[in-house]
């Protein structure tokens, strides 16, 4: 390295402890131990992952190109964050030049407060919400709120979950966990103006919403929103959505914000190519999403008058400064780990405590927020919430190799925390694993075990911490002999000989 | 070909019976199986826990006994032990180890194959004179399906043994929650994965539910056994190795 040294190396700054949503309250186990009793959220869960799953395969096969596509987007993103300085530096200076007002934002505790005083400034106590991951991810609702501004969300499933005071449980569906008579009792109970004849038919409770939103889109100047992409090049702004109410809050009010992770970036124009086709496949298992827009800058007289671009790190330069972290900041939010990951159908997203639920949050959360903040951060307990069976890995549209993540994320946690019960059996079963005749000598000890299998030879009950495996699982008590035993005795040789007659049999 | 044999220290002490098919397997369709008596453990349990320095000595160990020239082939009746073998030994080799240490992985690793791999990829064989008159479902485990990719070779290898009754198993390629130390960090997210494994195990009528790994084996039969479901588990070596003198010793059925 030729650069001089100037002084100790600052680590960029991970999100703030206590501001959004990027931490629970309690351990994964302890969330999805409440979580796996919700009988009616299992059938709901797993009756929606189904179908979703479903319509991804079927749409993903489709595409001869599929592979190339993950390819394609893979690199793309790779491309993005290894150059991520450059880029975001030309796209501040392509938003300032169309007429954009760009605001950089370290943390969560900035972002907000930036958003709030722009909001102020428009004497607004309103504002329109497009569903966004960042604002929900910076805690951004409870914040205005504590200023006196009420948030309005306009994505209805967003709605649901703002209307009965719930947490989202998913990236793009976050009230898949309700079905559609609590959705009902939900805005009966909270929708101001709603018809008290009001049935659990879809088609009837998505027209009470329509009817509540627009009544809001026609009267509300200020507007919020997130993004899916931002192009360096043009300064080009994209979010995707189904309903059409995120466009309407882009194009209707005097003033528009938007909050975007720096991590959002695309080099050009073309390359939204690639991701056009991948998100919505990957994600609703549509070949297109219905709504795509698009805006850069301001424009008199179309769309609105003041556009303001909020770039937020929270965490996410950390997460760069990871050389193999870092590859969870490809992902484009399309939740497709979500739908395959088994821990997720039976948990739920609310026991990851964090606004990135299932496999990518497991991965994500952890790098954004830390997981040493506290004795038993909760976020420590996120990279062990997968059985690691890869099914993420396979559908993940820009081919993050999420198990490795997790193995890594695992390996940096035990690296913090040393000295616990957990390290010492590691650390003894390493060694009596690390020869063949300390590994025979630990064999004959558990052979011991042969005493606790009953007349059945199977074992079912032992002491913690393997009761949690007796709790609903027999084991078998070891047999008499083990293999290496076996195979030098008499019987082994016999065996294999006898085999060797069969081969030569078959060869004569 | 020398082929050694890979008991994995799951397979060695507490599932004796899929090593011992495996051996006998391979010498019967002509392959010069060894044991080489210094291997131990592949180390995947401290890997996947995060205990990654406390993998480097196993990963010694191994490269110690099966790097060697004069081994073809190693073969390992466990998809996830091979699986951590060829993807995870370099990255703790990556991280710890020296030039030497990450050849000899490199080549240990090039080497060695799960049975269905080495069976059908290696050996070219589909049929291996196998007889198991028994209604069996198949279960293709995580590892060898999305780590290894072994495709349906397991299935094309037990299409071919006589007087079995094959059925599909519903929903095969989901998690059956076993996941190593996953088991017991998340035993309740990991019961609920088995309950659902199991009902589509009971729901296929089967004797036996099969698979190419003892863990996975361990953990659904011992959900299996501990409801009382009468539907038992069997290693895809053990229906390989079963001929007309039918292979599971008598120490077994005794066991
Ligand atoms: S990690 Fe991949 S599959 Fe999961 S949400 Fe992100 S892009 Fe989609």
């Amino acid at each position: 390295m030729s650069s001089a040294f100037l002084g100790f190396p600052t680590p960029p700054p991970r999100a703030p402890y206590a501001t959004g949503h990027l931490r629970g309250d309690q351990s994964f186990p302890e969330a999805a131990h409440t979580a796996l009793d919700d009988t009616q959220q299992r059938r709901n869960l797993g009756k929606a992952t189904a179908t979703i799953r479903g319509k991804r395969d079927q749409v993903a096969d489709e595409l001869p190109d599929w592979e190339e596509l993950r390819s394609a987007g893979s690199a793309l993103k790779a491309d993005v964050l290894a150059r991520l300085p450059e880029l975001l530096e030309r796209f501040e200076r392509e938003v300032t030049e169309r007429g954009g007002v760009v605001h950089w934002a370290r943390d969560a505790d900035e972002a907000n407060e930036i958003v709030t005083r722009l909001v102020a400034d428009k004497d607004s106590d309103e504002v329109l919400k497009v569903k966004s991951m960042a604002t929900q991810e910076i805690g951004l609702n409870e914040h205005l709120g504590s200023a006196g501004i009420s948030p309005v969300e306009t994505d209805l499933a967003e709605l649901i979950v703002q209307l009965g005071a719930d947490r989202p449980s998913h990236i793009l569906v976050p009230a898949i966990h309700r079905n559609r008579a609590e959705i009902r009792d939900i805005f009966l109970r909270e929708m101001p103006g709603v018809d008290p004849n009001l049935d659990d038919d879809p088609v009837r409770l998505a027209e009470e919403a329509r009817k509540y939103l627009r009544s809001k889109f026609m009267s509300t100047r200020v507007a919020i929103s997130g993004a899916n992409f931002g192009v360096a090049d043009t300064g080009t702004l994209s979010v995707v959505e189904s309903e059409g109410n995120g466009r309407m809050c882009l194009t209707m009010p005097e003033t528009l914000i938007t909050v975007m992770g720096i991590e959002k970036l695309v080099p050009s124009f073309t390359d939204l190519e690639v991701f056009l086709q991948l998100l919505p496949r990957s994600s609703t298992g549509e070949r297109m999403n219905p709504y795509t827009s698009m805006w850069t800058g301001v424009t008199e007289g179309d769309g609105p008058e003041e556009f303001h671009l909020v770039l937020l790190d929270n965490g996410r330069s950390a997460t760069l400064a990871d050389g193999v972290g870092r590859e969870a900041l490809q992902c484009i939010r399309c939740s497709a780990c979500l739908n395959v990951c088994p821990v997720y159908e039976r948990t739920g997203g609310k026991a990851y405590g964090s606004t990135y639920p299932g496999p990518i949050g497991a991965v994500l959360t952890p790098q954004l927020a830390g997981m040493h903040e506290s004795r038993d951060d909760p976020n420590a307990s996120l990279p062990y919430a997968s059985s690691l069976c890869g099914a993420c890995y396979d559908v993940c549209p820009v081919k993050i190799d999420i198990p490795s993540l997790l193995v890594e994320l695992r390996h940096q946690h035990v690296e913090q925390s040393r000295y616990t019960a957990e390290a010492a059996m590691m650390r003894a079963s390493s060694l009596a694993m690390s020869s063949a005749k300390r590994f025979t000598k630990a064999q004959r000890a558990s052979r011991l075990g042969r005493v606790l299998g009953g007349a059945d030879g199977r074992i079912s009950a032992l002491p913690p911490p393997l009761n949690a495996w007796t709790s609903a699982r027999d084991l078998p008590a070891p047999p008499k002999r083990t293999f290496r035993e076996w195979w030098d005795s008499e019987d082994g040789r016999e065996a294999v000989r006898a085999a060797r007659r069969e081969a030569e049999r078959g060869e004569s | 070909m020398r082929v050694a044999l890979f008991a994995t220290c799951l397979g060695d002490t507490l599932f004796p019976e899929a090593v011992k098919a495996t051996a006998v397997l391979l010498t019967r369709l002509g392959q010069e199986v060894v044991f080489p008596p210094g291997q131990t453990c592949c180390g995947q349990m401290h890997v996947n826990t995060g205990y990654q320095a406390d993998a480097l000595p196993l990963v010694r160990n191994y490269t110690a006994d099966f790097a060697d020239e004069s081994i073809d082939a190693v073969v390992a009746p466990s998809g996830s032990c091979v699986g951590s073998i060829r993807h995870q030994h370099e990255i703790v080799a990556e991280r710890y180890g020296d030039r030497s240490l990450r050849e000899r992985v490199e080549r240990a690793g090039a080497k060695t194959y799960e049975l269905s791999e080495f069976l059908v990829d290696v050996l070219g064989v589909t049929d291996v004179g196998a007889r198991f008159p028994h209604r069996v479902t198949y279960h293709p485990t995580c590892h060898s399906l999305r780590m290894l990719r072994v495709g349906d070779k397991p299935l094309r290898l037990l299409e071919q043994v006589r007087e079995i009754d094959l059925v599909e198993l519903p929903r095969a390629e989901e998690c059956c929650g076993f996941g190593g130390t996953f088991a017991l960090k998340n035993s309740e997210t990991s019961t609920a994965m088995l309950s659902d494994k199991m009902r589509a195990v009971t729901t296929t009528g089967a004797e036996f539910c099969s698979a190419g790994d003892s863990s996975c084996l361990m953990h659904i039969g011992g959900g299996l056994s501990r409801l009382r479901t009468g539907t038992g588990t069997v290693h895809l070596a053990e229906i390989l190795a079963s001929t007309e003198q039918r292979f599971r010793s008598e120490e077994e059925v005794s066991a």
